[in-house]
């Protein structure tokens, strides 16, 4: 079976040539048949493998790729818990996602487009965790970025769409710069750029911290730019503009966890760069305080979902920072089955709204559409780290890892958390509970969505609810733990844990209570605020306080970006338009062009049309030439 | 030793440098057209005469593939040249090359 794996990126991959060049041709049906179909077997191909791994790591060798002088590049896959552990999340969430898909995009004219998108984006995640060095892992990436622009800029005849579209693939080119440069590092250092040879160089090496720490910096800003960490984060919830399918599958689920999984792939290079590992926690925990205010005060459903999203990945990343890549990996997960899940819920409700995304002008929508309401109750309260669901037990695990390396990260990850409850219930009350405030029209035409789409609601519920088990926080109980444990064991030996983490004292037990009561404050404040009084989000920006207009203008970040990034650039290329190319550049051309017809002017006399001047300077020129030679 | 070989070398080489200068000097000074290309074959028929002259010295026939190679290349370059001078006579009916000097600046 393990050798099959190279099928399970190929078949997204033939979804997607079917789909793209069968265009308009094939019936919806079809195209919806083909595009789920590709991705479930991948998904039975990857659940295959996952049962016969056996804690294994190997390597599937497809061919030779890059074979120049010292650089010898391999096309190959790892096939180890942890590429196994994203593929599947990949191919399963996926799918769901895919037939969410056939439900919401039914009506799209570019029905056919969207799924060979769709596709592809699976096909290019695949790459990107299957792969067994930084080059194909590099692939991997660029493509996904590449679907990504794609897709948000899916209703291309918006041009706000496109900017949106255009803004993610800019941002995230600069965190891919960082990325090629610490993979140029990497090979430079340690003279190969395969998984294995590099961990292994290393580790056994494990002195130089300098570079170490340079290559760790580098690499982790890729993985800002990725997954949407502090200062490179403003495209992802610009990046909305896209269907909510896409939000889900690849704004929340896969694609922005991207960075998390190269993080945590290169354990053994972080774990042995401290200075960089710092950084990564202090960036994770200021994205996820700094989104989660933003998130507060938000009225599009989808912006907080996607605030939200930046603030949780904040989470993984404190989780790697502070070296629980369990944790880190664990809550990948678990966050991938419920913001899916509330990503799908906030499409089912724009479904019914009309179009409608204003948490404002709805309200009320519990009955209306009682199975989204149920299925985001559920994902909140995973949000929210409320137990015994899904991301009580990653959450909780960070923060105890957390805790253990500063308690003053921990004191802020738990106000971080306390934040999150808030605005989910906030979210939760403004748009489900209340009077339904939109207009006649849209109540008229509020209705539950197909069962297409609540099916993998429903799915994606009962994995928020039972998620988290695999995660039970006592050393025996931890099946991912064990699972993961040979895709981490060499940065575990390099970091000489202890396995405390894993083994469940009363410090702990403190701490979860501690963490869970903050939530539940914050949702009964929320409760209190949104469902007693009835407190709507004001439309009216005089009526807000000062704290509140900053903070719902996302601290006008984009606004400074403006300023300090794209008004200096936009002046020095104005600058350098008017004088270095108008002057410099278009001077040399020309003056080139007239020099040449300058000197042509003057030594054209020399062609006189006197044969015998012409025969007589030959001679010379011959004699001269002579001379020269022979002296 | 056949009798080319008799005759020192020396005077092989001297004859090709008096038909050589003769040739240049035709050239730069004569203002007949025909001339002129009559004293460039001179000129290639002097080196044709060095290089056999030497070829039999050192018995080395190499020396006469390059001979027939530039016999076979004037050949042309007098078929062209002679063709170029008729059509030019015909126009002009001049082959002068002090009054052909209208294809300037």
């Amino acid at each position: 079976m393990i050798q099959l794996a190279w099928l399970i990126p190929l078949l997204p991959l033939i979804g997607f040539l079917i789909i793209g060049f069968g265009g308009k041709k094939l019936s919806k049906n079809l195209v919806g048949l083909v595009g789920c179909g590709s991705v479930l077997a991948a998904f039975a191909i990857s659940l295959g493998i996952f049962f016969q791994l056996h804690g294994t790591s190997q390597v599937v060798r497809l061919t030779d790729w890059i074979n120049t002088g010292k650089l010898q590049v391999d096309f190959s896959f790892t096939i180890d818990p942890l590429s196994v552990l994203f593929m599947l999340i990949i191919t399963g969430i996926g799918f769901l996602i895919h037939v969410y898909s056939t439900g919401y995009m039914h009506e799209d004219e570019k029905y056919d487009r969207f799924f060979a998108y769709l596709n592809l984006f699976v096909f290019f995640m695949l790459l990107l965790v299957m792969g067994s060095n930084y080059i194909v892992m590099f692939v991997g990436w660029e493509g996904v970025g590449l679907c990504s622009y794609l897709l948000i800029g899916f209703w291309f005849k918006n041009t706000e769409y496109n900017n949106a579209a255009k803004k993610a693939f800019i941002v995230n080119r600069i965190g891919d710069l960082g990325f090629l440069l610490g993979m140029i590092l990497i090979y430079t250092t340690c003279h190969s750029l395969s998984f294995d040879k590099v961990f292994s160089h290393v580790h056994s090496k494990a002195g130089d911290l300098g570079v170490l720490n340079l290559i760790g910096i580098l690499l982790f800003i890729g993985a800002c730019g990725k997954s949407a960490q502090i200062p490179l984060y403003t495209w992802l919830p610009d990046a909305m503009a896209g269907p909510t399918p896409v939000s889900a599958l690849i704004h929340a689920a896969t694609m922005v966890t991207a960075g998390v999984y190269m993080i945590a792939r290169s354990s053994v290079i972080f774990v042995n760069a401290p200075a960089a590992s710092e950084l990564v926690a202090v960036i994770g925990l200021l994205t996820l305080l700094f989104a989660a205010t933003i998130g507060l005060f938000q009225n599009d459903i989808k912006k907080v979902l996607a605030y939200s999203t930046v603030s949780q990945l904040g989470y993984m990343f404190l989780g790697l920072g502070v070296g629980a890549f369990t944790g880190g990996v664990f809550h990948v997960m678990t966050h991938a089955f419920f913001k899916a899940c509330l990503f799908l819920c906030a499409g089912s409700v724009i479904h019914a709204m009309s179009g409608e995304q204003d948490i404002r002008r709805m309200g009320g929508l519990k009955k209306y559409l009682p199975i989204t309401h149920l299925t985001f109750l559920i994902a909140t309260l995973a949000i929210s780290g409320i137990p015994p669901f899904a991301g009580f037990f990653s959450k909780d695990e960070i923060l105890a890892h957390v805790y253990e390396h500063n308690k003053i990260y921990w004191l802020l990850g738990v106000v971080g958390s306390m934040l999150t409850a808030f605005y989910m219930f906030r979210l939760y009350f403004l748009t489900f509970h209340g009077k339904f405030r939109g207009t006649h029209e849209q109540q008229h035409h509020l209705h539950e969505s197909p069962k297409s789409m609540t099916i993998p609601l429903v799915v994606l519920a009962v994995l928020s609810v039972v998620g988290g088990l695999v995660g039970i926080p006592n050393g025996n109980y931890h099946l991912l733990h064990a699972f993961l444990r040979p895709s981490f064991s060499v940065a575990e030996l390099a970091a000489n844990w202890n396995d405390d983490a894993t083994s469940f004292g009363s410090e702990e037990a403190r701490l979860m209570i501690i963490a869970v009561l903050a939530a539940c404050a914050a949702i009964y404040f929320a409760y209190m605020l949104y469902r007693k009084n009835n407190v709507l989000p004001t439309e009216n920006e005089k009526d807000m306080s000062k704290y509140q207009r900053v903070v719902y203008h996302k601290y006008y970040v984009d606004e400074i970006y403006n300023a300090i990034i794209r008004k200096p650039l936009d002046w020095i290329s104005g600058m350098l338009y008017k004088f270095f190319e108008l002057r410099v550049v278009d001077g040399f051309v020309n003056g080139i062009g007239s020099a040449v017809k300058w000197t042509g002017g003057v030594i054209r006399y020399a062609q006189s049309g006197n044969i015998g001047f012409y025969m007589f300077a030959m001679t010379i020129a011959i004699i001269i030439m002579l001379l020269v030679k022979l002296f | 030793m056949s009798a080319i070989q008799i005759i020192p070398l020396n005077w092989y080489v001297t004859l090709s440098a008096i038909l050589f200068g003769m040739g240049v000097l035709g050239v730069l000074f004569r203002r007949n057209a025909i001339i002129i290309l009559m004293c460039i074959e001179l000129m290639l028929n002097a080196v044709n005469l060095l290089l056999v002259a030497f070829s039999a010295q050192h018995s080395d026939p190499n020396a006469q593939v390059f001979v027939f190679f530039i016999m076979a290349v004037a050949a042309a370059e007098v078929a062209v040249g002679l063709a170029i001078l008729m059509m030019i006579y015909r126009n002009s009916k001049t082959t002068d090359i002090d009054f052909l000097n209208r294809l300037k600046w």
